[in-house]
Order: C-alpha cells, then structure tokens, then sequence
C-alpha cells in the first residue's frame, strides 16, 4: 500500500486507457505518454496495461506502506528515496516507511510512478484511468489529495539497480531543432479547405503551446489559419492526436481526455508513434507539423516496438538471473 | 500522395458520393452526402450493423450523418476498406432500429431553463408556444457522443431553432433541456455548454455502473412533457 503525503493538483491514476465505449460518449482517458508506462510495466514484469500514478505537477510525495519495487519514468526529475537520491527509469525496492519525492522534472512534463503489480483501483467500463468529465474510474473519478491511499501487490524479492535507456536517447536520431518538438502529422479531411497559404504555414511556422492546454488538448498560438470558405460541420467522431482548427484560427490538438465527438474543421491529425512527444512537451514549448504519408506514419511504429522488445528480452534476462542469485526457484513467471 | 487525397474523392464535383478519409493511420472517417435526414442517419446506422463484425475494428463511433472506424491496427491498404465501404453504402438499404420511447418530464423556465427568452426573441414566438412546439414533438437518438451518455436528436421543429449562444453557460447543470442550431438535447454533465437552456430534467443519462451505462441508445425515440412552466 502507498499513501499520498503531498501532492499538487492533476495528479491521476491512469493506465493505457478505456477503449471500446466512443459510442456512449466516453473517452479513451489513459496517460498522456503511453511509452514511459510501458517500460515502467516492462522493467516491473508487470501486465501491458497494469495502472500507474500520471504526474502532471510537483513536488509529489508518497510513502509505502508495505515491500514495493517501483519505476518512474517520463521524466528525469529529482527523486529522492529517504533523502538518498535515485535513478528515473530504473527500479528500486522501497522498505515499508520509506518516503518517495519527486522533484520538479528537469526534462519532460509528464512522470509515471509504476510500482510491481499495478495500482488496484477498480476497473470500471475495462479501465482503471480516471475519466474525469464522467467522475469515474481511478479514485472516484478525481485528481489524488494528499491522504489518499492506494493498493498495491506487495514486493517479492529485492529488485534494484536496472533500468531503461529513456526512449527520447534511442528514438530521437532524425535531424533535431534546437528546442522545437517536431511532430509527423497526416493531412485531415479539411486540409484542402483551408487557403494555400495557411497550409504553407501550417508545416512551416511553429506553434507554441498555450497554458490553456491540459489533458484534454493543447492549444495552439501562432498566426491564424483561414478556410477558403466558412464550414458548418455536423458533429464527427474524433481521437487523440487530430488538430482542428475553431474559427479563431488557432489550432487545438486533442489529447488523451478528448471528448468522443468534435465540429471543428479538421486540418491533420498527428501520428500516434509522436503522440508520447507531445505528452512531455511543456506548456511554451514550440512544435512544428511535420508532413507524413500513411505509409510513413504506420513504419514510425516499428523503431518504437524494437525498442520495447529488447528492453522486454534485457529486463526478462536480467530478472531471471537475480531470481537464480537470489535462491529463488526457476519456473516462475519473469 | 497522401492517403488523404486517395481516398477523397474531389468534393467539388462528387457531391453526391460519400466522402471517406483517414484520422490517422489507424481510423477513417466515412461522411454521409446530402442534408441531416433520418433516411441518411438510417443509412450510417445500416453501414454499423454491416461492419461491426470485421475483424479489424476495434471502435465504431457514430456520429450525425457519419461513422468514424478505429482500427485494431493501421490498415495497410486503406483505400481497399474504402471502397468496401462505398460498395456498402451503395447497396445497404436503411436500417430501421424500433427503439424504446422514453416519456421525460421537463420543467420548462425558470432559472435552470433561462435561455427561454433568447429562445423567444428569436424565433419571434412566445415563450408558452416556444414550450409547446418543443413537447409537441418527437425525437430520435441519431448517435451518443461528445460526453458520456449525451444523445444527438433529430426532430427539432424548425420554427424553434436558434444558434448557439455566443458566449456559452459556464456551470450549466447535468440534465438541462437545450436547442443548439437545430439540434435539439438533454446535457449529460454539469459543466460549460454554448446551447440554449429551456428547462431541466432529472433523468440521469449516464451511471458507468449500470449494466447499460448510457441511459439512452441510437434509435430511441423521446418525447418532452412539462411537469411545470416558469415564465
């Protein structure tokens, strides 16, 4: 068990997310950087889909109850364990007492405390993140306070000192601009309604991120874009990563709490392998469209499921050889 | 080339043909042509039944007069379900769904329904014929989206629809009755919405814990009667 002893607000229990009810109006949810949680599960052993504590503000201060082996990954923040400084992306075992804090990120936006097992809250419609339009899932819908306590699986062995090389080191080996997140977009099915010029500038100017930009989308400055003609839509399904433009012209990606249904011109919609990038990209971080075909958005997976299946094969070498070391007898589950 | 422009037919020579496009690499939009008719929605609701069953989907998301498919894995030849889509929409004959007739009692007025009088002042209509034209009809839920639980409904009379508000209700209650355009609802969840207020209801549209959570299905029909006026 933990218990929360400080938190900022926005805080959330969150897990891949709650596909399968768009059609009731209810959103995917899930965390905004979808990679960091799936090496925090791998590094653990836990399942894919095996909940977590999503941070979005800072200090955040825990205290585990019971034996816990965590990871936090997203971030490379200060993390402190009783005061004794620890790795982000690697995982330690915490003695019952013994208080995490996490500082604020020196990189990233978003950080992820995985602990062995998952967080247990009840799943609700297949998904423990915390919906919080709906106020259900994660803790009764809400954002964590501090006495908040949250079940976990105890400990089983002492596992510690191995880690993950963050994916931004591995994933990042295009041409890099100084300071600006470039993101692989696909042209939507309004592209051809906006000017030519709002087009060129789309792909070429970049776009800085307003602090009116949360979970629910970002959105974006810079100089507006106009359609040859004004367009009543009727209302359209929608998914995290499409960019629409209101008719202020200033585009607003929607993200991981996005309504299900949109009515806004749609001008591209972001690939999904870049959609972690923007989960860590603060607010007053510039980002600029970068143009894909479908064939190139679908290949950008592939570096992405290489990296997960060798930190898979390392982490279950590596968890095999401590349980020998340890006494422990082979035969059960990595 | 983009799988965009692939699968777009150009919209100023083919109005008359779907207009189909991807989200994405992972889901495609398919948009119904022509004017917000139950025949069209009938159509979409034709082309769920008909591709529900394929194994490659993992969402389908009606909206009004369109279907957006999410799939299980970005298609690779994205333009071969495109044209089965086309083919689909050619031939299917529009599905009729018997849906459950909800009765829902409305509180008309008063300080939960105090768009009432813009309502009025627009259309030009008193507020007790505003009322009338609104209880006198009978909706259908096109599709459930935007919030949990919230149902699009086709039916509004004409005479009363009136534009969404330019500057929307910050708080507006779970359960206010509304008119947006010519749409005509029921908010599912307290919070901003730019639609008209008329009046409020307590049906509750949406537990996550009931066996069917969404208290109101595509196909259902609705009608509004006062339990009490408020001028």
């Amino acid at each position: 068990m933990i218990t929360i002893l400080e938190t900022a607000p926005l805080n959330t229990i969150q897990d891949l997310g709650r596909p399968g009810y768009r059609n009731l109006g209810v959103g995917s949810s899930g965390v905004m950087d979808p990679l960091a949680l799936k090496v925090g599960n791998i590094l653990l052993g836990n399942e894919p889909g095996a909940a977590c504590i999503e941070l979005q503000t800072y200090p955040f201060i825990i205290r585990f109850e019971t034996p816990t082996s965590f990871a936090v990954t997203g971030i490379d923040a200060p993390l402190t364990l009783d005061g004794v400084p620890v790795l982000a992306w690697s995982v330690e075992t915490a003695a019952p007492g013994q208080v995490l804090q996490v500082g604020i990120p020196k990189k990233g936006a978003r950080g992820y405390v995985c602990v062995s097992g998952g967080i247990d809250v009840p799943v609700v419609l297949g998904s423990r993140s915390t919906q919080l339009r709906g106020s259900f899932g994660g803790i009764e819908g809400r954002f964590l306070e501090a006495g908040d306590e949250l079940v976990t699986q105890p400990a089983t062995g002492h596992l510690s000192g191995y880690g993950a090389v963050p994916p931004a080191r591995i994933l990042d080996t295009g041409p890099c601009e100084e300071k600006t997140v470039l993101l692989r977009a696909i042209p939507g099915t309004d592209y051809a309604r906006f000017t030519e010029d709002s087009r060129e500038r789309f792909w070429n100017h970049p776009w800085r991120i307003t602090p009116q930009s949360n979970r629910v989308g970002y959105r974006l400055s810079g100089a507006p874009l106009t359609l040859h003609d004004r367009v009543e839509l009727r209302s359209y399904g929608i998914i995290p990563g499409i960019v629409q433009v209101p008719p202020a012209g200033e585009p607003i990606v929607q993200l991981a709490d996005a309504n299900t249904a949109g009515g806004y011109p749609r001008i591209a919609t972001v690939i999904e392998a870049d959609l972690w990038r923007l989960g860590q990209a603060r607010i007053g971080t510039a980002i600029r469209f970068v143009e894909c075909s479908h064939e190139a958005g679908v290949e950008a997976e592939q570096p992405i499921s290489h990296y997960l299946d060798d930190l898979r094969l390392m982490v279950a070498h590596y968890r095999a050889s401590c349980q020998s070391r340890n006494g422990v007898k082979s035969g059960g589950k990595a | 080339m983009t799988a965009d422009t692939l699968l777009t037919p150009d919209r100023h020579h083919a109005t008359n043909a779907p207009v189909i496009s991807m989200m994405g690499t992972r889901a495609m939009l398919f948009e119904a042509p022509g004017e917000f008719t139950m025949r069209q929605q009938q159509r979409i609701w034709a082309l769920i039944a008909h591709t529900e069953n394929r194994p490659d989907i993992q969402e389908l998301v009606p909206g009004v007069t369109n279907l957006l498919l999410i799939f299980t894995h970005a298609p690779e030849h994205p333009e071969q379900i495109a044209d089965w889509l086309r083919n689909a929409w050619e031939t299917l004959p529009p599905r009729q769904i018997e849906g459950r007739l909800f009765e829902v009692g409305v509180q008309y007025g008063g300080a939960l329904g105090d768009d009432l009088a813009a309502v009025s002042a627009h259309t030009s209509l008193p507020p007790e014929e505003v009322i009338r034209l609104h209880h006198e009809g009978e909706y259908t839920v096109c599709a459930v989206g935007s919030a949990p639980g919230f149902g699009y409904l086709h039916g509004l009379n004409p005479r009363i629809a009136t534009p969404r508000k330019s500057v929307p209700s910050l708080n507006m209650p779970a359960g206010t009755v509304t008119i947006g355009g010519m749409q005509a609802g029921i908010s599912a969840l307290t919070g901003p919405n730019g639609w008209n207020s008329i009046g409020y209801t307590e049906i509750c549209l949406f537990d996550p814990h009931r066996s069917s959570p969404s208290l109101f299905a595509i196909g259902d029909r609705i009608r509004f009667y006062p339990e009490s006026i408020e001028l």
